[in-house]
Order: C-alpha cells, then structure tokens, then sequence
C-alpha cells in the first residue's frame, strides 16, 4: 500500500512537470519543470532500491546538466518568452505519434498480461525480493565486469569536452 | 511490491511526452531538454528490470547513460551557441543552412 502512495504520487509529479515542461512557452519555466521531474525520477530510483543512481541522478544531473541549461538559457537571452507563431500542423502531427505510439505500446503490455508465459511480464517472483542494498555490487560490477565500457565512457566525456569547448570558443581569427 | 508493468507505463508516459517535445516545440534548447526527458524514461525501465532481475546490470547501463546525457548536453549546448552567434537565433525553423 505504500509502495502504492509513493510510487503514484512520484510519478504524478514527474508526469505533469514533464507536460509542463513541453508546454511552456518560457525556455527558464521549462528546465525548472524538467528539473522538478529528474527529482520526481530520483524519487523512483530510491524505491527502486537503486541508492547510487539515486544520488548520482540528483548530483550529475540537477546539479550538473540543468545548471548548464538554465546557464545557456541566460546566456542566449531567451528568459524571455518568444513570439508566438501559428504552426499547429506541426504540434498535431507530434501529438498523433506519441498518440499511435502509445497505443500500440499498451496494447502490447495489456496483451502480455492477459496472456501468461508468452508477455515480456513475467518475471521471477523469487528474485524479485533479493536485491540487498547495492552500491556495492555495483560497483563491483562497474569496475569488474563492465571495465572496458567504463574506460571508453571516460573516453567519450573527454571527446564531449574538448569538442564543448571547441565549438563555444570565440573564433579570433575569422574572416 | 509493484508490478513492473506501473513502471513501464510511467517510462512509455516520459518517452512520448518527450518525443512530443522534440517533434513540436522550435526551440533548440527545449528540443535538448525534450531529449534529456527521453534518455530518463529510458533509465526509469533499465533500473525496474534491474531490480525485478535482482541483477545491478541495468543499473551499470542507467549510469552509462546519465555519462552520455552528460556528454550529449554538452556537445548540444556547445553547437547551440556557437549557431546563436552567427545567426543570433534559437529556432529550428530558422536553421536551414543545409537545406537545399
């Protein structure tokens, strides 16, 4: 019952900032509506019982890459709303795919819980229980099993930052 | 404890709003958060079949991916600022150098 009450309000919150935050004609108001919904997510994470990512959800993306936006936001002058232009062909065309999408995607799941042994829902209940708190084992695991992607991830922000850093730089010598 | 099917729905939900985002909204930096919104939903599915597995291996991914939000944000954020110095524009409507 109570998973019920934390799951349900978390993700309330995280699906209304998220409409929000696509609805908002304020590019600032949209990153704190974004923000509001990484939180909600962390939220889930912690019942998921999955405490680093919890943390690292808050630290690296809150704390990181939203400070980003909302920096580049002010930096480009766009705190202020933009003018409104009639395209509504554009956000009906948007709304049919998450539309047709979402359709097909529920009918997917309802199919596989009506049918048991064939969905993509079954599970083991056993296992389901038997995962202690585990920043240890993923730890383990990220070091261990998953070393060689971990060092190319690292590769990969090092390439994301000379590359930021390159495409912002002023150019001195332009013609 | 939930059925996963709660969670898949909540991920399916964050996806589409943030597939709506991309495909409507004309500025870029909505677009990024649009994306932003979308890699989340993704991690909300690896970390509930991670712990309905009892394996952490989804959630090795779900980090893999918070590096690559990082890295996609940066490099997006860079390319952005450097199109709004010579165009002084943010709209996707109005980035139509390559288009022929």
């Amino acid at each position: 019952m109570l998973d019920r009450v934390i799951f349900f309000s978390f993700a309330g919150i995280a699906v209304i900032s998220a409409l929000l935050m696509v609805t908002r004609r304020n590019a600032i108001h949209s990153a704190i509506c974004l923000i509001t919904t990484l939180l909600a997510t962390a939220g889930i994470f912690l019942q998921l019982r999955a405490e680093f990512l919890f943390i690292s959800q808050i630290i690296v993306y809150v704390g990181g890459i939203m400070v980003l936006f909302i920096f580049v936001i002010m930096l480009v002058r766009l705190d202020v709303p933009l003018p409104r232009v009639r395209s509504r062909w554009r956000q009906w065309a948007a709304f049919f795919v998450a539309l047709a999408v979402f359709l097909e995607a529920a009918v997917v799941l309802l199919m596989a819980r009506k049918t048991p042994g064939q969905g993509l829902l079954i599970l083991n209940p056993a296992a389901a229980d038997k995962l202690p708190p585990n920043t240890e084992d993923l730890a383990k695991s990220l070091f261990g099993t998953y070393l060689l992607p971990f060092e190319i991830a690292s590769i990969l922000l090092l390439v994301a930052m000379v590359g930021a850093v390159v495409m912002a730089k002023k150019r001195t010598d332009a013609p | 404890m939930m059925p996963i099917g709660h969670y898949l729905f909540l991920s399916l939900a964050l996806l589409l709003i943030g597939s709506f985002g991309v495909i409507a909204r004309r500025n870029v930096i909505i677009v990024l958060m649009s994306i932003e919104l979308i890699l989340n939903a993704v991690n909300i599915n690896l970390v509930a079949f991670s712990r309905y597995y009892g394996e952490v291996a989804g959630q090795v991914f779900a980090l893999f991916i918070i590096a690559d939000a990082a890295a996609e944000a940066a490099v997006g954020l860079g390319i952005m600022i450097a199109f709004f110095r010579n165009r002084e524009t943010v709209l996707a409507d109005e980035m139509d150098l390559l288009k022929w």
